[in-house]
């Protein structure tokens, strides 16, 4: 069977990507994942299910949650607004929601403990109610919350514009409420979207690192993240024990990626034509 | 130029789109690909133009093997199902695109002044400098056409070339490029779905199904001889009535109609709705009218047999005819077809 | 699509004024607390203690050679993935291989990988106790904790973002302009320059300008690679660092305007894209569909 291409290039340019991709991407986690099976089980045990370590993941993975909680209502409810509704002062929400993008972590980081710091604007207001953030739990949700809220926006919004708009033409014909078209018609056409932005912005939140350690305390067993762990035994030379949590890391962030491709996958069921 | 394939096949995957086409098209010709979705049509077409490679069998532009000849160099020229003109260039500029590219330096000029005999040639003298978003679709088509011609090819291929217009716009086209084919006479091969538009246009007509041609003739020969009840349904309506074949001739209600070659037993008796007459009274195939459709050019008549089939035949508008009604059918022409 | 258009036309879900007028506000509170603030807040504390404390951090020659750093991390890692990105979308839209769905995967990675990791990752590669470590240590090249590794980390980290605006635009432009430009007797670089690129320059401007502010702010896969050495291996967010621990936190700011003041240009420059279409695919941008 003679298998040809029509148009030129495929040697080249799939030559340049998956040189640039084994060498640039796979191959360093190769070397990663490497590192750690090297260790051998008992120790590699040791080191990821450490009381230590443990903590790590529970902090992580709960302020992860939290802050995609509060995303997942609130990014629905700014992609909604966006495209739903016209007033002044709509281009510039949509323009800044990618702010969290643009700007770079660690600027966020030392923002974020400005003004949730005890003397901050928000921090001095919030000590009144009794509530600490900074070098808490909560300041790490919050920095999560920034860095990953256009993850849930910007993978809702596209969806949202291109929804039909006879479908709820439709539902108001037959007579259903606004809250019932929403719940039955609408939000199960968002939902794939939804969740895949979720994901999206749940595996961020796990690997989160430059706005957090500036509002976290830091604190070993309470607010110490995994990513700052790893890099706390890097410092310490104890790189083995870093190549083991940073594996942990790893396969969280492949098993992410894995549901992620799963939703998006699942979301275009709808649009591919037969 | 004369093109021939010969046993040429192609899978996708694990479809196989074509099984074994061979057809030649002679030097000057215009012949139509027509067929069904997923017929092969506009496969075949793209392998004549080099935009697919065959798996097997070869394809011969005169006495040269083309078969493996790229695209770039196969010297055709080819007009996409939805034109493919470059958005961000002028009329002028798609058009010229073929002559900046080729390895024949133009000067700029010649270039300019053939770019102008083509829009003359395609009637948009004057919408050189719009943009493809800047025009109607019919002009696009005309534009696509012109960038083909203008790299001089030795072969013409059209894919669906009318499929994205509307009736009125599609008929004149029709007619201009069949002018345009009579005055340049390059050989030229187009697909289309539309039987109609394969009748009006084309010299010689190939029917595909499933990969495979079925038949091939002048619109003459397959539309009088049509070889198979595919070819009877699929070039315009047909009537299916169920008929008992014995010695070569079918029998149904009281008439009887020539069937040579048709073996004996259960066929199918396949009429065009104006090969059909009605009366009041026998011989004939009973009938009871469901519906009158008044059209513009006559009147139709739905009606279904004693034994439930649906029929559809065209009356006189003067003939009064009324749903109810009961009376007989006859046959001024029929084919049989065995089941 | 004017407001005067919308009042006339009957209420579609969630156009009930209350409702309405309430969750636009809360928005624009959450948008204000949430998003703005930390920038309002970077000017702020910058200049707290006045323009002479700002430029005096800001032309300091540490400060100054930290932006030369993060200046030329960019002019290399970007152009290199734009030239990536360029090649992953052509290979992966304009031909059908087995494995593409798996290579498109791959590619997203860097996305979904923690900075950390990949910093940890690359240890293991160039490191004295990674694979090539001690080869390189012999022949004294120095990739860690200088500026190749530096590079290295921010390319690692903004991989995907040139091949990710190309891919779903150059997918749903089909491959009907090329093939017409061949069939035409171009060659596959005309093709790509007077064909391809034009359709997709925006998107991948785009690309280029995100794939540029990510660079510049790089922090945590930096942060392992480099070495964190004073006026040799600090880039500007590194910097930031530096001083925020010195309890210099004036100075930090006053670094850190730098980089707000790009990402606010960045923004600048993707809305001003996303008008050219650049950003989104939707069916209308299907120039082949739109001459049909």
């Amino acid at each position: 069977m003679r298998r040809r291409n029509v148009l030129p290039g495929l040697p080249l340019s799939l030559g340049v990507t998956l040189f640039y991709v084994g060498l640039i991407v796979v191959l360093p986690l190769a070397a990663l994942a490497f590192k750690a099976a090297s260790l051998g089980f008992e120790d590699y045990w040791r080191i990821v299910s450490s009381s230590r370590s443990m903590a790590s993941y529970r902090v992580t993975v709960l302020s992860a949650l939290g802050a995609t909680t509060f995303n997942l209502f609130f990014g629905l409810a700014l992609a909604w607004v966006i495209t739903r509704y016209r007033f002044p002062g709509r281009r510039i929400v949509d323009a800044v929601v990618d702010l969290p993008f643009a700007l770079p972590t660690a600027v966020a980081g030392i923002a974020l403990t400005a003004l949730f710091a005890n003397s901050g604007w928000f921090g001095s207001v919030l000590e009144g109610f009794g509530i600490k953030v900074a070098y808490t739990p909560i300041g790490i949700m919050i920095a999560m919350c920034f860095t990953s809220l256009p993850f849930i926006v910007r993978t809702v919004q596209p969806v949202l514009e291109d929804l039909d708009p006879a479908l709820e033409e439709a539902a108001q014909s037959l007579g259903g409420s606004d809250w019932t078209i929403f719940r039955k018609v609408i939000l199960p056409l968002l939902a794939p979207a939804l969740l895949a932005g979720v994901s999206l912005s749940f595996a961020r939140c796990l690997g989160e690192f430059g706005a957090i350690i500036f509002i976290a305390g830091n604190q070993p067993m309470s607010t110490e993240i995994t990513a700052l762990l790893i890099f706390i035994r890097l410092e310490e030379y104890d790189y083995q024990a870093a190549a083991a949590i940073a594996s942990v890391l790893l396969l969280a962030a492949f098993f992410m990626l894995a549901v992620t491709n799963w939703l998006q996958a699942r979301a275009l069921r709808y649009t591919v034509k037969g | 130029m004369k093109i021939h394939l010969e046993n040429v096949v192609k899978t996708f995957e694990s479809f196989q789109a074509v099984k074994g086409v061979s057809l030649d098209i002679e030097s000057g010709e215009l012949v139509a690909l027509l067929g069904p979705s997923g017929s092969g049509k506009t496969t075949i077409l793209r392998m004549v133009a080099g935009l697919e490679y065959a798996d097997g069998g070869a394809i011969h532009f005169g006495d040269q093997d083309a078969t493996d000849i790229p695209v770039r160099d196969r010297g055709v020229g080819f007009v996409f199902q939805h034109y493919a003109l470059f958005p961000h260039m002028t009329v002028a500029d798609n058009i010229a695109f073929g002559m900046k590219v080729s390895k024949v330096k133009r000067d700029r000029s010649a270039i300019e002044s053939r770019v102008s005999d083509l829009l003359r040639l395609v009637r948009l003298e004057g919408l050189g400098d719009r943009f493809p978003a800047q025009i109607s679709g019919g002009q696009r088509q005309r534009v696509a056409l012109a960038r083909a011609l203008s790299v001089d090819p030795k072969v013409l291929l059209l894919d669906e070339p009318f499929g994205a217009l509307d009736a009125n716009v599609r008929r004149d086209l029709r007619r201009w490029l069949r002018e345009i084919h009579s005055e340049l006479g390059i050989t030229t091969l187009f697909v289309t779905h539309d039987q109609e538009e394969a009748l009006d246009l084309a010299d010689r007509v190939v029917i595909l199904k499933d990969g495979q041609i079925v038949q091939q003739g002048t619109p003459e020969e397959v539309c009088r001889d049509p070889k198979s009840a595919f070819v009877m349904k699929f070039l315009g309506d047909a009537n299916v009535i169920a008929a008992q074949v014995r010695d070569g001739r079918a029998y149904v209600g009281g008439l009887s109609v020539e069937a040579a070659g048709v073996a004996d037993g259960r066929g199918e008796l396949y009429a065009r709705p104006s090969d059909i007459d009605w009366s009041d009274e026998g011989p004939g195939i009973a009938a009871t009218i469901s519906r009158v459709l008044d059209r513009a050019d006559g009147r139709r008549v739905l009606a279904t047999t004693g034994a439930g089939e649906a029929l559809e035949f065209d009356v006189e508008p003067e003939r009064v005819v009324k749903a109810g009604e009961q009376g007989f059918v006859t046959l001024r022409r029929a084919k049989v077809f065995a089941v | 699509m004017s407001t005067v258009s919308t009042r006339r036309k009957p209420p579609r879900v969630g156009d009930a004024p209350l409702f309405r007028r309430s969750l636009i506000g809360i928005v624009f509170v959450l948008v204000a607390f949430v998003i703005l603030a930390p920038l309002v807040i970077i000017g702020v504390e910058a200049f707290s203690k006045g323009w002479q404390l700002y430029r005096d951090t800001v032309v300091h020659p540490d400060t100054l050679h930290a932006v030369m750093l993060t200046v030329l991390a960019a002019l290399i890692a970007v152009p290199i993935n734009t030239v990536f990105g360029i090649a992953a979308a052509w290979a992966i839209t304009k031909f059908d291989f087995r494995g593409k769905r798996f290579l498109l995967v791959v590619i997203e990675i860097p996305f979904s990988v923690s900075p950390i990791v990949a910093g940890v990752a690359y240890l293991f590669v160039y490191g004295l106790q990674g694979l090539f470590g001690p080869w390189l240590d012999a022949h004294d090249i120095k990739i860690l904790f200088a500026v190749p590794g530096i590079i290295i980390a921010s390319m690692f980290v903004t991989a995907p973002f040139v091949a990710r605006e190309l891919i779903p635009l150059m997918q749903a432009q089909g491959r009907d302009l090329e093939e017409a430009s061949t069939s035409l007797g171009a060659s596959g670089w005309r093709t790509f320059f007077s064909v391809t690129l034009p359709n997709v320059k925006w998107a991948l401007l785009y690309g280029v300008i995100l794939c540029n502010a990510r660079v510049m702010g790089e922090f945590g896969a930096v942060s392992v690679v480099s070495g964190n050495i004073r006026g040799q291996t600090n880039t500007l967010p590194l910097h930031i660092e530096l001083l925020y621990h010195d309890y210099n936190a004036t100075g930090a700011f006053a670094a850190a305007s730098i980089l707000a003041l790009i990402a606010v240009f960045t923004i600048i420059a993707k809305v001003a894209l996303e008008r050219q279409g650049a950003g989104r695919v939707s069916k209308t941008e299907n120039p082949a569909e739109k001459t049909s």
